[in-house]
């Protein structure tokens, strides 16, 4: 298929940049999203010009690292996939397809389609995680007696690969679906429970400083999320978010 | 770490805070809307019932500054978390398809807020400012008519509804309402954390019978005494 590509170029955080238009020819349907724009710059490069900068890694679905705003939506035009899952398949030929990078302002864009997600590293680093003596005789966690429903519901907000999508395609550039993810996959087990109130309230308090927007509950981010994090988990952060104000 | 002075600073808090509010408006709003409907069922009943609201201390002087607090505090942090949510993401997307993942409710909470906080204004042209006039700087607490020939609620409400014009601009106003309701309902519950799969699909259904039965039935008084006195 024959493919007309509108996409941002940008040299870095500071240049102002700008949507360009590319041609693609001769794309096989079996393509990924990512091979087809593998395609396209090794064309660019054959011609001297500058490749499109896109982050991608493991391919399959599980590193978080793709990032593509296509045609309207993180992740483009299917559910419950990431952009290298993404097949040509899902367009036509003579499509027009346009191709952004996430747009927050705490995600800024390094170079064309590439932002700068550290800001989800720095609220993992406010309490996405559990304090653990690993001096080698630590209690083994399977010797902890679990409700089946917790374990389940803590492995599905598990998940979360970070990718960021949540916080594309709300309308509010929140990130509440991603906090929250980590907030209950931690909180819902015996081991994340005991540091819960610290958790919540310090990566909420980051959230805030990193300057994402407020969750208007339109449920965009659930929905685009590749891996269908449930708002389930943002209503759990509420709660948790509460009960931690008060008693802390 | 967020403190308890720094709690309303917070996102979620101000989230829930706007939940609750949004509760305490729609509490009131059923309240509003069943006092109102009596106009229908029994101007009798309407007049005494008004006059009751219109009198007690309790109602005028706790309920009714509590209610103006809500409507402003709901109307404030609305614009508050609006300009906050718009400045999150400086640069626009120059091809979006918000309505493949959201519904139009959901993102425009804020249009349809102003066009009924806008109709307020007329509403407290019509019937609140003219009712604190009389009782507070007329010093006319009896709730009857000039001639004393009964009270002037329903008089007044009828009166009211004689401009065509007036209808219309209520009947508008009350589709931004049910279409600002459609949303808020069901969010006010999530806000607040109340949500689990078993009960969500309850909530939904619960948020449009109460989006669409309530304003209905504010334009179906408006239209009734238009129709049934002009």
């Amino acid at each position: 298929m024959n493919l007309t590509l509108k996409i941002w170029r940008q040299k870095n955080t500071a240049a102002k940049g700008e949507m360009k238009t590319y041609k693609v020819a001769d794309i096989s349907e079996d393509m990924s999203f990512l091979e087809m724009m593998d395609v396209l710059n090794e064309e660019l490069i054959t011609k001297g010009e500058d490749p499109v900068a896109f982050d991608h890694d493991c391919r399959e679905g599980i590193c978080g690292m793709c990032s593509m705003y296509i045609n309207g939506e993180p992740h483009g035009p299917d559910r419950g996939i990431t952009t290298c899952q993404l097949h040509m398949r899902k367009f036509k030929d003579g499509d027009t397809i346009h191709i952004e990078p996430w747009r927050a302002n705490a995600f800024p864009v390094l170079k064309d389609l590439v932002v700068d997600r550290s800001s989800f590293d720095r609220i993992i680093q406010a309490g996405g995680y559990i304090s653990v003596n690993t001096s080698g005789n630590s209690q083994d966690a399977n010797a902890i007696p679990i409700p089946k429903e917790n374990a389940d519901l803590a492995f599905d907000a598990a998940t979360c690969i970070g990718c960021g999508a949540c916080v594309a395609a709300c309308k509010n550039a929140s990130a509440m679906l991603f906090v929250s993810a980590k907030v209950s996959q931690l909180s819902l087990l015996p081991q994340g429970q005991v540091e819960a109130k610290d958790r919540v309230l310090n990566m909420i308090q980051q959230m805030d400083d990193e300057g994402f927007g407020n969750c208007t509950n339109t449920g965009a981010c659930a929905i685009e999320c590749p891996k269908e994090i449930s708002l389930d988990n943002i209503a759990r952060m509420n709660r948790e978010f509460l009960s931690a104000s008060i008693s802390k | 770490m967020a403190t308890k002075s720094g709690f309303l600073n917070t996102s979620v808090a101000k989230k829930v805070a706007m939940a609750l509010s949004g509760f305490f408006l729609m509490f009131f709003l059923l309240q509003h809307c069943s006092i109102n409907m009596l106009s229908v069922i029994s101007p009798d009943a309407f007049n005494e019932t008004s006059h009751f609201m219109g009198t007690n201390p309790l109602v005028q002087y706790m309920l009714q500054p509590v209610l103006i607090f809500g409507f402003i505090f709901h109307l404030i942090m609305g614009m508050v978390l609006e300009l906050k949510n718009r400045a999150a993401r400086a640069t626009n997307y120059a091809y979006s398809k918000p309505g493949n993942c959201s519904s139009w409710m959901s993102r425009n909470m804020i249009i349809t807020g102003i066009m009924v906080m806008l109709f307020l204004g007329l509403h407290f042209y019509d019937f609140w400012i003219p009712e604190i006039k009389t009782k507070f700087i007329d010093g006319d607490m009896s709730g009857m008519l000039a001639d004393g020939s009964g009270y002037r609620f329903y008089e007044e409400l009828i009166h009211k509804f004689a401009d065509s014009i007036r209808v219309v601009i209520y009947v508008l106003a009350f589709v931004f309402l049910s279409l600002h309701l459609m949303h808020g309902f069901q969010s006010a519950f999530q806000s607040v954390g109340f949500r689990k799969t078993t009960w969500t699909p309850i909530i939904q259904k619960l948020s449009m019978i109460y989006a669409v039965v309530i304003p209905a039935a504010f334009v179906f008084i408006a239209i009734y005494h238009h129709l049934a006195h002009h």
